[in-house]
């Protein structure tokens, strides 16, 4: 019998096979959008949790790493709902300093901001579009929504962070 | 808003927070994994709970068939 048929059917092996295998592309995809590798440890087992727990839905002829991501994503966006209501602000959300950076470190400090602040499932696909430069065919995939509606939500944060940006007295033309 | 507005933020995005380059993973995390499938809880369907529920009310309201549900057991 097949890994994946295995797996479905319970087989433990089978679930340790593939956890081994897709551990790391897991990981990588959580990574880049909670931002933060002990959470992102974390929230990659929780996903296999999920798996583990979803493994009799799991159809073997389908694509696991596809499976798997969606799952991933729908935790990394369970993180993102929960974390939202925290004001503290990640201290390593902004990634490594940027040498050519043109951005004034105020401004950069209130975009951190305003982004943070965004709905979750905005702040996701914002994360994975804008940011990590990401097809939207591809966070439609991962997010189980179509393409145009990812669009929607990436132009919607946009306007979002242009509003904030905005009520904070931050020109988009004057910002660099 | 037009598609010049998103590059000229995406930019602005890019300056600030940027993308996430340190994407491979510290450690092996199947012992967390397995840490995890150790401790799941023990789940009790809906359906065993009610059942359960209506023995309890049954006996309560009825306490005469107490023996004679010893009795058959």
């Amino acid at each position: 019998m097949e890994l994946l048929q295995r797996f479905a059917t319970g087989d433990p092996d089978a679930f340790e096979a593939l956890f081994r295998q897709h551990q790391k592309a897991v990981y990588a995809w959580i990574v880049r959008i909670v931002r933060d590798a002990g959470i992102a440890e974390d929230l990659t087992v929780e996903t296999f949790w999920r798996i583990y727990k979803a493994r009799a839905r799991f159809d073997p002829t389908g694509n696991f790493q596809g499976w798997a991501r969606r799952i991933a994503t729908n935790a990394a966006l369970d993180h993102l709902r929960s974390s939202r209501r925290e004001t503290e602000l990640p201290e390593d959300l902004a990634g490594p300093a940027q040498p050519d950076s043109v951005v004034r470190g105020e401004t950069r400090e209130q975009l951190q901001r305003a982004f943070h602040q965004l709905p979750a499932k905005y702040r996701l696909v914002a994360t994975l579009a804008l940011i990590e430069d990401e097809s939207y065919d591809k966070i439609a995939e991962a997010t189980g929504i179509s393409s145009a509606v990812v669009k929607i939500r990436v132009f919607r944060a946009v306007r979002m962070l242009r509003k904030t940006l905005q009520s904070l007295g931050v020109q988009m033309g004057a910002a660099k | 808003m037009t598609d010049q507005n998103e590059k000229e933020l995406k930019e602005l995005l890019k300056q600030s927070i940027a993308p996430f380059t340190n994407t491979d993973l510290r450690r092996d995390l199947w012992p967390q994994m397995l840490q995890r499938l150790s401790h799941q809880p023990i789940r009790v369907p809906w359906f065993d709970w009610a059942l359960a529920a209506i023995l309890a009310a049954l006996l309560l309201l009825f306490p005469g068939t107490i023996p004679a549900l010893l009795y058959h057991l």
